[in-house]
């Protein structure tokens, strides 16, 4: 277990430029389902461009931590990705943290987001942060606990290693714990990533928005490290869906094709995991911010039960 | 192993308790010259801890597995007491805590108590909190049961003058009676747990104590477990005995409020660990499984209750019994994993637990001194009158920020490594044993995670109303920085907070002798991925972690936004306006969320523990859309208050009632009384 550095400049690459490129198809999806033209797969990388160029408008109640709050999301977002098995078994960072960094790092970057929304002194930001805390503080048990499922049978926290043993397993989708915390998990990232029905991503109606009404009142290449922050920490916990439950597609050996494979089918499996996003969120009404914790109690009981037949079918 | 080394360690100690003693006596004698007690009392405690830390740390580095022969602090009259101390592993551990915080706070007091000078008698407050820390470190140094519950009764009426320091406000005096009537409880129980020790190994000897539970029949083992779990549990605020916790700790001055929250709960978590690990011997499977229990609830119930919270200092006081949760964790887990014999994994839990309670002394006592900047800057304690300190004291802003990220256990702070060990160790836990037992340790872990994200949450509001925003008020308004030596004892605390979170591969090399001593596994060796710099489970391939290494890939991809702004921004501008307002022409402090707004979610979705009242009253001309005044009252019941200890109390005063028919005043009567109670004794003597 080594750090190499050309694995990292690499993933880092991948998930700078992937991530746009996940929340644009989501988006253009979305609206070709609901009949709309939508706008284009690449609008995401326009926006960041031209939020980037942009002159920065900061609150005059502000403080420091506003405009440092971007940089950590797009920062603790980035390691986290490190963290992640994505093209090989082998995470880049595995070395220095598995999940349990991995999500302690990503609610590093929304403790930050949150104190960025209250700093305006605005109430929306307000608003949007209590919200925010409340729900990732409901979704953490539900989250924890498949991630545990996962880490039991496999007997290590390590991500590189779970995907290793599952992969060596010769694991099958249709394992009754892990076909659970799968279940867990997708409603862990819908709840996440601020999807329906527990966040709506295209609203900008004060009473149902969560996680747009801490951005309110940032803009400029502010504005841009958030989105962006946000794009990769969708893409990352995607990411650990899709290889930790289906690992058999990772590159086995360091050769170019093997790569070329790995990485391909990697997109294939993120689109798929998108079309289900999609799907999930046309078909369903946002939900009342009071039965969310419903919704977010059913994956944690998914998760317990998943854990619990890992005990009975050994 | 350098001879001259324990006698060294020995003369530190002294030296350190003899300084003490000079800081008691002459800030008493100087209580006069206020500007004058301050000095002397807080430069005696601040050099006798320096002479404790230096004592307790070279005796842990050294790694004296085996104790220093212990030696009497003075002679004494009476047959089986006597004052003798000993420095062993798990007591130099603690120590250790004590004269790190005792460093940290006595430079904090220097600008803190001048606040005092004419107001207040300062020489008392230094003479206590001198006597306290004396206590407290004798405490952690006794030898002998009832030198052990002298120095626990010197700390327990000491803390008691302490928290009663303000006694001219109504609540700091019920608090206090509070405090005291829970502590007495607590140390009832104390003894009569000793004398069932004494029962079976007839001296009152720490070291005749070693290993003694396997030579006593079991009920009689049980019962002193119960008995210590109840007396040590009243003193680290365990649910449901916690309720003077968040009364005592925030109405004392905010240095004892950090020394309380910081050390003195700990003492408890001492005698726990001491009795369960040093004294009882092997122990059976329930007594691990309630702590944990215990543990579990009391991390969840004290950071919901801390959320419900908008007073700062009572918020802080009930993360304390959330973090003592946390360290109960650690303990209940290690219990466990001796009984089913695995010495390895019961040191990891161990090492999880001490490590967050190092951990929790050093951002608590933080937070609750900058808690104490704020108020000595506000004079209120109250949040919602807060609001935009951030830029009126950014020093103190940033090293409350950076002890409510370690307290969130978020990486790469001390907070997140201890939580990490505990759950590798709750992780680990689930091969230990086939039963269904073992489900508890994943059921843990997932609520520690709702804990963490609820302290996050917690923090995120204590932090964001308090420092961020608009000023609510004009108390908030005209707050300024704290005096140096405030931010310089705030200081030593971040930079603390920062080693223990970067460098915990070193810090649990200290942690070594403490295990040895108590499972007779040597742990830190076993730690390490290869490298010093990163942490590991026991089982290399069951996760590793380097937070220093997390660190500087973050500062390495920070070169990227870096980049991209030389790229596209160099010739943006930047330009400070207004927040957007609705419409509305000025944006207005009332306008902001409030912390009670903050946590009205989960209020809600808690609603069935916290049983939420509210009140709403209008006033209106015409028509209820024209409203002219309107007031609004919430608050959340307290259950553990109304369905157990207000019952109790009525129970009490219903007895007592009755009991007082037995004593009514008439001689003869008293006479009957010794009467019967002679003839009552002659009967069982013969």
């Amino acid at each position: 277990m080594n750090l190499h550095p050309l694995a990292i400049l690499l993933q880092t690459g991948l998930l700078l430029a992937l991530a746009p490129f996940v929340s644009g198809v989501i988006k253009n999806w979305k609206a070709k389902l609901q009949n709309r033209r939508g706008p284009p797969i690449w609008q995401p990388y326009l926006d960041l461009i031209k939020f980037l160029g942009k002159d920065v408008v900061i609150s005059e109640h502000a403080s420091w931590v506003f405009s440092i709050a971007p940089y950590v999301v797009f920062l603790t977002a980035l390691s986290a990705g490190l963290m992640v098995p994505i093209l090989t078994v082998q995470a880049p960072l595995s070395l220095f943290g598995g999940a349990l960094a991995l999500i302690g790092l990503l609610a590093l970057g929304r403790f930050f987001l949150a104190l960025g929304g209250l700093d305006p002194a605005s109430a929306f930001g307000g608003m949007g942060s209590s919200r925010e805390m409340t729900i990732s503080a409901i979704a953490e048990p539900a989250l924890m606990l498949a991630i545990f499922t996962v880490a039991i049978t496999a007997g290590t926290t390590d991500l590189s290693r779970v995907a290793a043993a599952l992969h060596e397993a010769n694991w099958q989708l249709l394992n009754p714990a892990h076909l659970m915390a799968f279940a867990a998990l997708f409603i862990v990232l819908l709840a996440e990533t601020g999807r329906v029905p527990i966040d709506n991503p295209a609203t900008h109606l004060e009473l149902t928005m969560i996680h747009e009404a801490m951005l309110l009142e940032y803009s400029g290449r502010l504005l841009a490290f958030m989105e962006w922050g946000a794009s990769i920490k969708q893409l990352v916990l995607m990411s650990i869906l899709v290889n930790l439950f289906l690992p058999g597609t990772l590159a086995a050996d360091g050769t170019v094709a093997a790569f070329g494979l790995a990485f391909l089918i990697f997109v294939l499996k993120l689109l798929g995991l998108s079309a289900a996003v999609v799907v999930v969120e046309t078909v369903n009404a946002k939900l009342r911010l009071f039965r969310v914790p419903d919704l977010l109690s059913a994956a944690f009981v998914l998760a317990a039960l998943g854990l619990l037949s890992t005990f009975l079918f050994q | 192993m350098p001879p001259g080394f324990p006698l060294m360690s020995a003369i530190f100690i002294n030296v350190g308790l003899i300084l003490f003693l000079v800081g008691t006596v002459s800030s008493l004698v100087l209580q006069r010259r206020g500007n004058l007690a301050v000095a002397f009392a807080f430069g005696c405690s601040g050099l006798a801890a320096l002479c404790g830390l230096t004592a307790f740390i070279t005796f842990l580095v050294a790694g004296f597995s085996r104790p220093i022969p212990a030696y009497e602090l003075f002679p004494s009259l009476v047959p089986n007491v006597h004052f003798s101390v000993r420095i062993d592993a798990l007591g130099a551990f603690f120590g250790m805590i004590v004269s790190l915080l005792g460093v940290a706070l006595s430079v904090y007091s220097f600008g803190y108590a001048k606040a005092f000078v004419g107001r207040k008698n300062v020489g008392i407050l230094g003479a206590f909190f001198n006597t306290l820390l004396l206590a407290t470190t004798l405490v952690f140094l006794a030898d002998n049961a009832f030198f052990f519950l002298i120095a626990w009764e010197i700390m327990a009426l000491s803390a008691y003058c302490l928290v009663s320091f303000e006694h001219e406000h109504d609540e700091t005096r019920s608090a206090g009676v509070l405090y005291f009537i829970m502590s007495h409880i607590g140390t009832g129980c104390l003894i009569l747990g000793f004398l069932l020790l004494f029962q079976a190994s007839q001296s009152y000897g720490f070291e005749t104590f070693h290993a003694l539970g396997d030579r006593m029949p079991p009920a009689k083992r049980d019962a002193a477990f119960l008995l210590f779990l109840f007396g040590f549990g009243v003193k680290a605020g365990i649910v449901p005995l916690h309720t003077w916790l968040p009364a005592a700790h925030p109405v004392a001055p905010s240095n004892v409020s950090a020394l309380m929250s910081g050390v003195i709960i700990k003492t408890g978590i001492y005698g726990l660990t001491r009795v369960s690990f040093d004294f009882l011997g092997a122990p059976p499977n329930w007594w691990g499984v309630t702590v944990l229990t215990i543990g579990t609830i009391s991390a969840v119930l004290g950071v919901l209750y801390a959320l419900m919270e908008h007073d700062l200092k009572r918020l802080l006081a009930y993360h304390s019994i959330e973090n003592i949760g946390i360290i109960l964790m650690g303990l209940g887990a290690a219990l466990m994993f001796l009984h089913t014999h695995h010495p390895v994994l019961a040191a990891l839990a161990l090492s999880a637990g001490l490590y967050h309670t190092i951990n929790h002394a050093v951002f608590k006592a933080l937070l609750f001194l900058g808690a104490g900047a704020v108020l000595h800057a506000t004079h209120t304690r109250n949040m919602e009158e807060m609001g935009g300190l951030a830029k009126r004291m950014p020093k103190t802003a940033l090293f409350f920020l950076i002890g409510a990220v370690a307290i969130s256990a978020l990486p790469p702070l001390n907070g997140f490594v201890s939580e990490w060990l505990t759950y590798q160790s709750l992780l680990q836990g689930f091969g230990t044993t086939p039963s269904l037992i073992r489900l508890m340790f994943p059921l843990s872990g997932a609520m520690l995670a709702l804990t963490g994200a609820l302290a996050a949450a917690c923090f995120v509001k204590a932090f964001g109303i308090t420092f961020l925003a608009q000023a609510r008020s004009q108390h908030a308004r005209d707050a300024h920085e704290a005096p140096f030596s405030m931010l310089l004892g705030q200081g030593i605390l971040t930079a603390v907070c920062l080693l223990l979170g970067l460098f915990p591969v070193q810090f649990l090399t200290l942690l070594d002798p403490v295990t040895k001593q108590l499972t007779g596994e040597v742990l830190s060796s076993k730690l390490t991925a290869g490298s010093a710099w990163v942490l590991s489970g026991t089982a290399p391939q069951g996760g590793t972690v380097s937070t220093l290494g997390i660190t500087l890939i973050a500062l390495c991809l920070s070169s990227i936004p870096v980049a991209l702004w030389w790229l596209f921004a160099r010739r943006s501008r930047k330009r400070i306006d207004a927040t957007w307002a609705c419409g509305q022409p000025i944006l207005q402090p009332q306008m902001e969320y409030t912390a009670t707004g903050f946590s009205k979610p989960i209020r809600m979705i808690f609603k069935a523990l916290f049983r939420p009242h509210r009140e709403v009253q209008r006033e209106y001309d015409y028509s209820p859309y024209f409203t002219t005044t309107i007031r609004f009252s919430a608050h959340v019941e307290e259950v553990f208050e109304t369905r157990i200890y207000r019952p109790f109390r009525r129970w009490v005063w219903w007895i007592s009632r009755r009991m007082r028919a037995l004593q009514a005043g008439s001689i003869q009567a008293y006479l009957i009384y010794i009467f019967l109670t002679l003839l009552l004794l002659l009967f069982f003597a013969l």
